[in-house]
């Protein structure tokens, strides 16, 4: 961290104790503190707001007292972190630590973000000249299989819900651990085998059939499809029992007065989640099964020469994976919430609309997957129907959009390497949100789809939200789960790159896909070359600042300066205790007086 | 989750604030894996449905050729399986171990039955030359539509058999667990959560049977 960003925050939490000193003259004026200081009265009449905070835990968070429990904290011995309390290969692989599964997931996500992207740049080099470059066409279709296939189901669905879901979500609703610890271990375990199953299918099988596995062709093409589709229902297992786990944990384990609405908007958005992982996993993972089984015993379900319809597969596969695209922006969603009323200190403009928006979008996400079949042979009325529910997911984004934007006015910003992807991400978004709702117009989809254009759209709003708020996420949260700083000046770096490499890589393929250029070519005509090397050297940027990042952060990891249990200065609930935390989270179960978020300005 | 002692004293976990927190957790675990279950299956509900509105004729014809004696028998096996599960769970709570192993012996014995009459009925088709798929080569009813309704058939029905395996197995493990006296009044957590799967597992069939057996055009 720079020296002015630290001088900054030291300020900011002396202002922030000060602030809360004078809480009760500010109850006066504001309805939210006044809700407050009322709960904080409510508590000290029964006796839970006796003791002054401890001055080594002071976190500059108020309301989230530890209960008296008569063991004073001073006089127990030093508890060691999560990753000392035990140490060796085998506690950790038998570990039922929510925090200790989330790293190693983080280990598991971060491989696979390289693989795939180590596919996407040699797809990108092969796509440099047109005629072939390096490798053949058959080739070529394995790459963007390979790459599609490892970052959709390896990477995004599982990142942050996996990662920083099970790191955050009993710390931020006071809970020791999940509901069910051994299940998600287990879910560990499955999500590793099923990534090894589907790399080694991919590459033993040489699937070329694109990551949607479209029959009829997946149910004839020569290459072995049924070990991907056994890696991928595998997965799916994984992340339905992290989602049955999710919502439990919710349900059965927030701290004595952890209302609903007293829940930081991550843990909404991960609820969200895990409602669409539970409902719609199931339904990928039978559609998966049919086209495996038509592919390997001809069971023919999907295939017309034995009766069946090939659209149909679309429609179940659609079912699940529209809802996917949720599974994989809600938890981002919930990360740029938090880094938002982290760096700009300052209360969520509305917390309501915030979190219900979510769930908006969790249920009308299950109701637009026809979107992508408008050209499939579908009735006039049922596009229609589906365009128009389409656009309202549009609304839901809008209102976190305009809610983020807002909370920063007036802010008091700290303009670290977290924020500097929430910037990347709302711009990306926002270009990602709007080709959507043009997407959805169904007379401007007919000349899209299946053109650059539709490819250059999910990757600005899923691929760039999600990376973005990965990135946010791992900043933001990598003092507090390995108790270190990262450098900031190389954060803010490789944040330009990526955003920069972003842009330039996909911004092109927006005019390529308008000028006929169709996906899934691995040749093109001589005029589309302008743009294709743009997008290529744009994918190189893209790299360079993912691998910058992963060499600081191995560095910090061992050699960056202590954080100390609250750097960032921010009022989440998880900040209160030391980081990395104790193994069991909290010394002593915390009791929740007021919402999250709140700064007091 | 907590592993039982004897006589049925649950084991309260490190995370939860009481024993009754967790039995809830346990429970509503459950009710979202079934739910989770019910899309599953709700999939092929789905193509089953679609492909009924394609072919109806078809599908009518075909549905003539399932065994109607042995698909409802089957029916009463299962429900009266899901009335013994019940009763095993309702005699654990009056501390009455015997009565609740017997009662779950009697239900995995009925949850076998149905699957050894499943396997019958299976048979008697392959003789016919009704399989799944490409293999099928059932002369009467030649057509795609009918191969699409045995194949949905079999995948159907054969999903929903290994569920009923799957439940067996389970319920023949809670057996052994209630004839060592590990439930009782005060904790039934793994007993009730065997008796909701096993209650699923005989919904799903009722759902089957209509589509198969029932909706049918009896063979002139």
């Amino acid at each position: 961290m720079g020296r002015g960003g630290a001088t900054t925050f030291q300020m900011d939490l002396a202002n922030a104790d000060c602030i809360l000193v004078m809480g009760s003259n500010f109850a006066e004026a504001h309805p939210v503190g006044f809700r407050f200081v009322m709960k904080a009265r409510e508590g000290a009449r029964r006796g839970r707001r006796g003791r002054p905070m401890d001055s080594s835990r002071a976190t500059g968070t108020a309301g989230y007292h530890p209960e008296p429990g008569g063991r004073a904290a001073g006089s127990q011995p030093e508890e060691p972190d999560y990753l000392r309390v035990e140490t060796g290969l085998r506690s950790w692989l038998t570990t039922t630590d929510h925090k200790r599964i989330g790293v190693m997931f983080l280990v598991g996500v971060t491989a696979s973000l390289l693989l795939g992207g180590v596919f996407a740049l040699l797809l990108r080099l092969e796509l440099l000249t047109p005629g072939r470059t390096f490798v053949d066409a058959m080739t070529y279709n394995r790459f963007f299989t390979l790459h599609g296939v490892i970052m959709v189901w390896m990477f995004m669905i599982p990142s942050i819900p996996t990662v920083f879901g099970n790191f955050l979500l009993p710390l931020m609703l006071g809970a020791k651990d999940v509901a069910f610890p051994r299940l998600n271990l287990a879910s560990l375990y499955i999500y590793y085998i099923g990534a090894a199953v589907v790399v080694a299918g991919m590459i033993a099988g040489g699937t070329d059939t694109g990551w949607t596995f479209y029959v009829p062709y997946s149910a004839q093409t020569p290459a072995a499809l049924w070990p991907v589709l056994t890696g991928v229902f595998i997965l799916g297992v994984s992340t339905i029992i992290t989602g049955i786990n999710f919502i439990v944990t919710t349900h059965t384990l927030r701290v004595r007065g952890m209302t609903w609405h007293r829940m930081p908007l991550f843990v909404w958005s991960i609820y969200a989640t895990s409602i669409i992982q539970v409902l719609a996993t199931p339904v990928l993972g039978m559609a998966l099964t049919l086209v495996a089984l038509d592919n390997v015993f001809r069971l023919g379900i999907f295939e017309p020469e034995l009766g069946g319809d090939p659209v149909l597969y679309q429609h179940l596969f659609w079912f699940y994976s529209h809802p996917a695209v949720y599974i994989m922006i809600l938890p981002a969603f919930g990360v740029i919430s938090e880094t938002v009323f982290a760096f700009s200190r300052k209360n969520p403009i509305t917390y309501r609309a915030i979190a219900y928006s979510s769930l908006g979008i969790a249920f009308v996400g299950f109701l637009t997957w026809g979107h992508h079949m408008f050209v499939a042979g579908m009735s006039a009325f049922d596009v229609g129907v589906f365009s128009v529910l389409s656009m309202l997911v549009g609304i839901f984004s809008a209102i976190k959009v305009f809610a983020w934007v807002g909370t920063m006015y007036r802010g008091s910003i700290l303009f670290a390497t977290p924020m500097a992807y929430l910037f990347a991400f709302l711009f990306l978004f926002g270009i990602g949100g709007m080709t959507g709702i043009a997407v959805a117009t169904t007379s401007l989809d007919v000349h899209w789809h299946d053109t650059y254009f539709v490819v250059a759209h999910f990757h600005f709003i899923m691929v760039g939200a999600v990376i973005t708020a990965f990135l946010a996420a791992l900043h933001y949260w990598f003092p507090k789960m390995f108790g270190r700083l990262y450098p900031e000046r190389w954060g803010l770096l490789a944040a330009a790159l990526v955003f920069t490499g972003f842009v330039l890589t996909f911004a092109p393929q927006f005019l390529l896909g308008n000028a006929g250029m169709p996906r899934r070519y691995a040749d093109y005509p001589q005029r589309y070359q302008t743009l294709h090397v743009l997008s290529t050297g744009g994918s190189w940027l893209i790299g360079l600042g993912i691998l910058v990042t992963l060499v600081y952060l191995l560095w910090a990891l061992r050699r960056g300066p202590i954080a100390g249990p609250n750097p960032w200065g921010s009022r989440g609930f998880e900040w209160n205790t030391p980081s990395p935390p104790p193994k069991h989270n909290y010394r002593e179960t915390p009791v929740i007086t007021h919402g999250p978020h709140e700064y007091f300005r | 989750m907590g592993k039982p002692m004897p006589m049925g004293k649950p084991r309260l976990e490190v995370h939860f604030e009481d024993l009754e927190k967790q039995a809830h957790a346990a429970r509503l675990g459950m009710w979202v894996f079934l739910g989770s279950e019910v899309l599953f299956f709700g999939a092929l509900f789905g193509l089953y449905a679609s492909y009924r509105v394609a072919y109806g004729e078809l599908f009518r014809q075909a549905a003539g050729h399932t065994d109607l004696a042995l698909g409802t028998v089957n029916t009463f096996i299962l429900l009266t399986s899901s009335f013994t599960v019940a009763m095993s769970i309702h005699a654990a709570r009056q501390a009455r171990p015997r009565a609740a192993t017997a009662l779950l012996a009697l239900t995995v014995v009925l949850g076998a039955a149905f699957l050894a009459l499943k396997g019958v009925e299976y048979a008697s088709h392959f003789r016919e030359g009704i399989y799944p798929g490409g293999e099928y080569r059932f002369e009467e009813l030649p057509e795609g539509g009918a191969r699409v309704f045995f194949t949905l058939y079999y995948f159907m029905t054969g999903l929903h058999a290994l569920h009923v395996l799957g439940g067996v197995g389970v319920l023949a493990w809670l057996a052994g667990r209630a004839r060592r006296e590990a439930f009782g009044p005060l904790y039934d957590t793994p007993l009730e959560l065997g008796g909701l799967y096993w209650h699923f597992v005989d919904i799903v069939w009722l759902f089957l049977w209509p589509l198969f057996y029932l909706l049918r055009e009896s063979p002139a």
